[in-house]
């Protein structure tokens, strides 16, 4: 009988302080949540809703059309396909070289490698993008894909190096020996042993890479042209004529970010882990 | 110098022989494609923007050597230590207040609630968001008359601000945008240290009769102390840097009021087309950005080492 008044209490207050702690986290997040559905808000209403005072939440009339103007006027088609290569190429070249380069690198047990990387953190983006933009210049390349796919790579590269260091630092080395002992090359080791205990590690490596070259826009304002911008430098572009209104620039800019966001959200675990691993971002 | 590296080189051989270790493969074709492309588009990049530092060259012109010209011009450009000023203030701020928040976040999210995992997720998610798009949405948050900011001031009772478009307000409006996506970053480390921390000392906390607040200020803080620091050292690096979002909204303006080094250095490369001066702009901050890692970094391993002895 004495079990459950003493108890009884003690759980109560537990639910109280869980209650509490809810309440603090929905605080914390809460201008997360408002901006968002904010930006929801503003590119799904008619200009004379978004000049309305006070402000309108939610509107009578939604104004799907906002969406279809982004993709008829702007181009945007073409400006999403082309951070798709872009991002996609800088992923993908920086996967085959940084892979085997982080297991390398931990084999090695090479730090100095590593503080490169820690310095290339560093660097402000602009100081790589003086010189290669001349050298592009000279190489006749201004008006291709290529320098944005090229340069991109100081992005990508060093977070997929960093990150895998740290992974093929605690992958057990036994198997790979045993692999050696019985005959196998430092190649068909890596390839059949450590590569696939290394997935997760590539999938977040894949996944930040992605993030922050798709994000990527100071690269993209001095070497994108007409037909070679990315979406962060198409939005931008938007922004700067005055007259365009508030609908189709919000509406522009959800549909730059909704594929980050949405990624995020499915692979929150992922970035967590390797945010918390490197805090890397490139740029 | 040579026989010196000879004979170094040949002890390093002599050790590798010497060690009963036969099974050592070569790694060191795994590294060489990714040091021709660290090569390329980093290591290369920094050496030539050395170069063109101590030459005068405006795009379209002749280039000639300069010196340290670039250097000394530096110096004395009232619009460079303007810009020095406006990087400080920002980086001060835009550290100073993602860390209390993110302490604070990261404190809250280490407990156990209901939808915990789903509200850090959605607490993750400014700081994965493309920084143009969301500086696009703040710039219409700020709009004097038509921006939902200043209706929700009016709702507290307070007047009108003028954001982004006044030089006094400009810097700190910016600070909020910055502070609003790098948040969860801080949060995300803080919470990684305090997954380490030992139960022990607050189970004996407990028993003396510690309070909350002491058990925060005498057993958590100090422990996590390191990882505020990586936070910081973090942050410094990547707020000093700040440019899509301050590029994006107001181009250093109104004025040069908000033009910190990056935007300044921006202009001076690709709009006015100096390359040399730009990078010799470009090194200093190179400089600057280094040598403000190597003193957080000492500080860090000084915090360390005085936690070591009180133990």
């Amino acid at each position: 009988m004495e079990r459950p008044l003493t108890k009884r209490p003690l759980i109560r207050r537990r639910t109280l302080d869980r209650i509490g702690l809810l309440f603090a986290a929905l605080v914390m997040v809460s201008p997360v949540v408002l901006f968002f559905l904010w930006m929801i808000s503003l590119s799904l209403k008619y200009e004379i809703d978004n000049g309305a005072y006070p402000p309108i939440l939610i509107p009578e009339n939604f104004a799907w059309s906002n969406y279809v103007q982004v993709f008829r006027e702007n181009n945007f088609f073409l400006y999403f396909w082309n951070s798709v290569l872009v991002t996609g190429a800088a992923t993908l070249l920086a996967l085959i070289i940084g892979v085997p380069a982080g297991y390398g690198i931990a084999r090695l047990k090479a730090e100095k490698a590593a503080i490169v990387i820690m310095i290339a953190r560093m660097t402000p983006g602009l100081s790589f993008l003086i010189p290669l933009f001349l050298l592009f210049q000279w190489l006749n390349l201004l008006g291709t894909l290529w320098p944005q796919i090229i340069i991109h790579l100081v992005v990508t590269v060093p977070i997929v190096v960093w990150i895998m260091i740290g992974y093929f630092e605690t992958t057990p080395m036994e198997l790979e020996e045993a692999a050696s002992i019985d005959g196998a090359t430092p190649w068909q080791v890596f390839r059949l042993v450590a590569l696939p205990i290394a997935k997760p590690g590539i999938v977040v490596a894949f996944i930040l890479a992605l993030i922050f070259s798709w994000n990527n826009f100071v690269f993209g304002i001095v070497l994108a042209s007409r037909t070679t911008r990315t979406l962060p430098v198409a939005v931008y572009n938007m922004l700067s004529f005055e007259q365009v209104s508030w609908g189709p620039l919000a509406a522009a800019a959800l549909i730059v970010t909704l594929p980050v966001l949405v990624l995020t959200l499915f692979a929150q675990k992922q970035i967590v882990a390797g945010l918390t691993a490197g805090a890397v971002k490139g740029g | 110098m040579a026989s010196v590296s000879i004979e170094t080189a040949r002890t390093e051989t002599a050790n590798k022989r010497s060690k009963p270790n036969r099974l050592a493969p070569n790694y060191w074709p795994f590294v060489v494609p990714a040091l021709i492309v660290i090569g390329a588009v980093i290591v290369f990049p920094w050496v030539f923007t050395l170069w063109m530092s101590v030459n005068s060259w405006t795009l379209g012109q002749e280039q000639t050597f300069a010196g340290l010209d670039n250097y000394i011009r530096l110096a004395t450009d009232f619009r460079f230590w303007e810009s020095l000023w406006h990087t400080l203030i920002f980086t001060v701020l835009a550290v100073v207040a993602p860390l209390f928040l993110g302490t604070l976040a990261a404190l809250i999210f280490d407990a156990q609630f209901p939808l915990r995992g789903f509200l850090r997720g959605v607490f993750v998610m400014p700081m994965m968001a493309t920084p143009v798009a969301i500086a696009l949405v703040w710039t219409m948050m700020f709009h004097p008359q038509l921006g939902v900011l200043n209706y929700l001031l009016s709702l507290v009772g307070i007047g009108p601000q003028e954001w982004i478009y006044n030089r006094y307000s400009v810097i700190p409006s910016l600070v909020l945008v910055e502070t609003w996506q790098w948040t969860p970053l801080i949060m995300l480390i803080v919470l990684g240290g305090l997954a380490s921390l030992p139960r022990e000392p607050y189970e004996s906390a407990e028993i003396d009769g510690a309070n909350a607040w002491q058990k925060f200020r005498y057993l958590t803080l100090p422990m996590i102390a390191p990882f505020l620091m990586i936070g910081v050292i973090i942050r410094a690096i990547d707020a000093i840097k700040s440019f899509d979002i301050i590029y994006a909204m107001t181009q250093g303006g109104p004025g040069t009021a908000s033009e910190t080094i990056n935007i300044y250095l921006y202009n001076t490369a690709f709009s006015y087309y100096d390359i040399g001066y730009g990078s010799a702009m470009a090194v200093v901050f190179f400089v600057i950005i280094v040598a403000l890692s190597l003193v957080l970094m000492m500080v860090r391993a000084r915090t360390n080492w005085s936690d070591m002895e009180t133990r």
